[in-house]
């Protein structure tokens, strides 16, 4: 891989073991400028530990991490970013306006307060103590500290979590203004239509490998399956033995099938029941995909 | 593209974030006030230490009174510095903070320099306690240049303490750094004579009492007050500078490898 301007982040094959656990794997990443980078894979895959590695909190134990083409630690590099961490807890005695105006004083020019208000609909806010502050707000002050710069690139390590629909509503308008601006995210989440509304290009990772790497529609195209739901009084055990139909659930009246055969399903299923309603077909998602892929990863790696 | 990126590296190269070091002073400051169920205690156990074992056990006695005022100053600069940094560091190391800031382009001199300040704002609020009550209760008279000198050695005497301190917070856990602290904190000022002269107290103790900062530091004060003292100042001051300078590079390493 060359190094040319478009790359702002990188690993190469990056590896790092805690005690006997291999974190990391010989990693290869590259964000891209101004691109909405997901970082998708279970718990304990290495997302968060390819994180550290981007943001210099670690050092690799082999290969190597830059930042703007420079170390991740430099203060050149660091003043280009802007992050909200993983298990992070502010000061409780300040104020989400103070902690705002520390953060600005570490940038030769840092975003005006109203903008960053704006954008992390913090406003409300701004004179209470962090401690007295709900999870979600809380989480929202630390979006608003990731923003104290004119970040190139924004390391948001499940942002979302903890925050109601509305909330991550403005986040996530927040996220599309700055890549409007150009600013790349590296974004991690659990939230799988979050990575759908939000990223160019999904990273998957489990076991501190790279599984699949692809835009949200190609990683999707990699499972053929679809989900019917309809209203039937078919027993669910028989359609479970026709062929192409992966699994059956019944709730109450209503059956839910994944099959990679929609039409066929379907045609049969009409055949058969001639009171089916509600009706509906829909093509796999990025979660059924992400399941399918990680579930592959674990019996390779088994 | 080139549109977004404001901030060009050329333009951050020389930005000094001055402003940085006001605020993170600020916010030490702030913290203290805030939180006075830690800060007043902390400010009060000196000179009630002081007031109880000095001078009401020692009524009448001046020699004592005047060992015991420069003694008691240094057991008021170590709390300052142990628990300002150990026990702050450690919390802020654990709740991810120290990382965000780590990760912001946070000056690493700022943050240690507030927190540098604020124990030595402690220092000398205690010994302005201890030396009112020296000077009314205790009968300790010293001219103005020896309250002055050991002013200066309280205020300058954080620093080894602050280094001790930052290495414990940089390695233990936030719950366990307080007891740890007490467990130093009590026990070297009790082996470096601070409570009571090391003649009074085994041999053995004396023997060891200079492997410790505050035994130094105590000498330090005795010789600015005028009192009897051990050894030479040039060298207690040199152990004093090398202590601080070896906890503070163990502590670096400690903290780069915290996350």
């Amino acid at each position: 891989m060359n190094s040319d301007s478009s790359t702002v982040a990188r690993l190469s094959k990056a590896g790092k073991r805690y005690a006997a656990v291999l974190a990391l794997d010989g990693i290869d990443l590259d964000v891209r400028r101004g691109e909405v980078l997901a970082l998708l894979g279970p718990n304990g895959a290495g997302k968060t530990t390819a994180i550290s590695l981007l943001v210099g909190l670690q050092q690799p134990d082999s290969g190597n991490a830059t930042l703007f083409d420079a170390a991740p630690q430099s203060l050149a590099a660091r003043r280009r970013i802007g992050a909200m961490l993983q298990a992070t807890s502010l000061p409780e005695t300040l104020t989400v306006g103070e902690l705002i105006e520390l953060f600005r004083s570490y940038y030769a020019r840092p975003r005006t307060v109203a903008d960053i208000v704006a954008l992390a609909g913090v406003g409300d806010l701004l004179g209470r103590l962090y401690a007295k502050l709900s999870g979600g707000q809380q989480r929202r002050a630390q979006f608003a500290l990731a923003l104290c710069g004119h970040a190139e690139l924004l390391f948001l390590d499940e942002p979302t979590t903890g925050l109601d629909i509305d909330a991550r509503e403005t986040m996530w308008r927040a996220i599309r203004r700055l890549v409007g601006e150009g600013c790349a995210v590296v974004l991690t989440t659990h939230y799988l239509e979050e990575a759908e509304a939000l990223a160019d290009r999904v990273v998957v990772i489990a076991h501190g490998r790279v599984v699949a790497a692809g835009s949200v529609g190609e990683i999707r195209a990699r499972v053929a399956q679809k989900r019917i739901r309809c209203v039937s009084a078919l027993a669910g055990d028989a359609i479970a033995s026709w062929p192409d139909v992966r699994s059956v659930t019944r709730d109450g009246d209503r059956i839910e099938i994944v099959t990679d055969a929609a039409e066929v399903v379907v045609r049969r299923l009409l055949g058969e029941d001639a009171t089916l309603s509600e009706l509906e077909v829909r093509r796999a998602g990025l979660a059924e995909a992400f399941v399918e892929i990680t579930s592959e990863a674990q019996k390779e790696a088994a | 593209m080139n549109a977004t990126t404001i901030d060009t590296p050329a333009a951050n190269d020389d930005f000094k974030p001055w402003r940085a070091y006001v605020l993170e002073a600020k916010c030490e400051v702030l913290r203290a006030l805030r939180t006075p169920a830690f800060a007043i205690p902390s400010l009060l156990f000196p000179p009630l230490f002081y007031l109880l074992f000095a001078l009401l056990l020692n009524r009448g006695n001046s020699g004592a009174s005047h060992y015991l005022f420069a003694t008691y100053s240094i057991f008021g600069v170590m709390a300052p510095g142990l628990f300002g940094f150990g026990v702050s560091v450690a919390i802020e190391r654990e709740r991810g903070w120290l990382a965000l800031k780590r990760v912001a382009p946070m000056p690493a001199g700022a943050y240690l320099a507030a927190k540098m300040l604020m124990a030595m704002a402690f220092a000398l609020i205690i010994y302005a306690m201890l030396a009112t009550m020296a000077a009314t209760l205790g009968g300790v008279r010293l001219d103005a240049v020896q309250w002055l000198a050991l002013g200066l050695i309280v205020m300058l005497g954080v620093l080894p303490f602050c280094a001790l301190g930052l290495m414990i917070g940089s390695r233990v856990n936030a719950s366990a750094s307080p007891a740890i602290i007490n467990f130093i904190y009590l026990p070297m000022a009790f082996l470096s004579g601070l409570w009571m002269p090391l003649t009074m107290l085994p041999k053995f103790i004396g023997d060891i009492a200079v492997a410790w900062p505050p035994y130094h530091l105590a000498q330090l004060a005795l010789a600015a007050t005028g009192g009897e003292y051990a050894g030479s100042p040039i060298v207690h001051a040199a152990y004093l500078a090398a202590f601080t300078v070896i906890c503070f590079t163990i502590a670096k390493r400690w903290l780069a490898r915290a996350n």
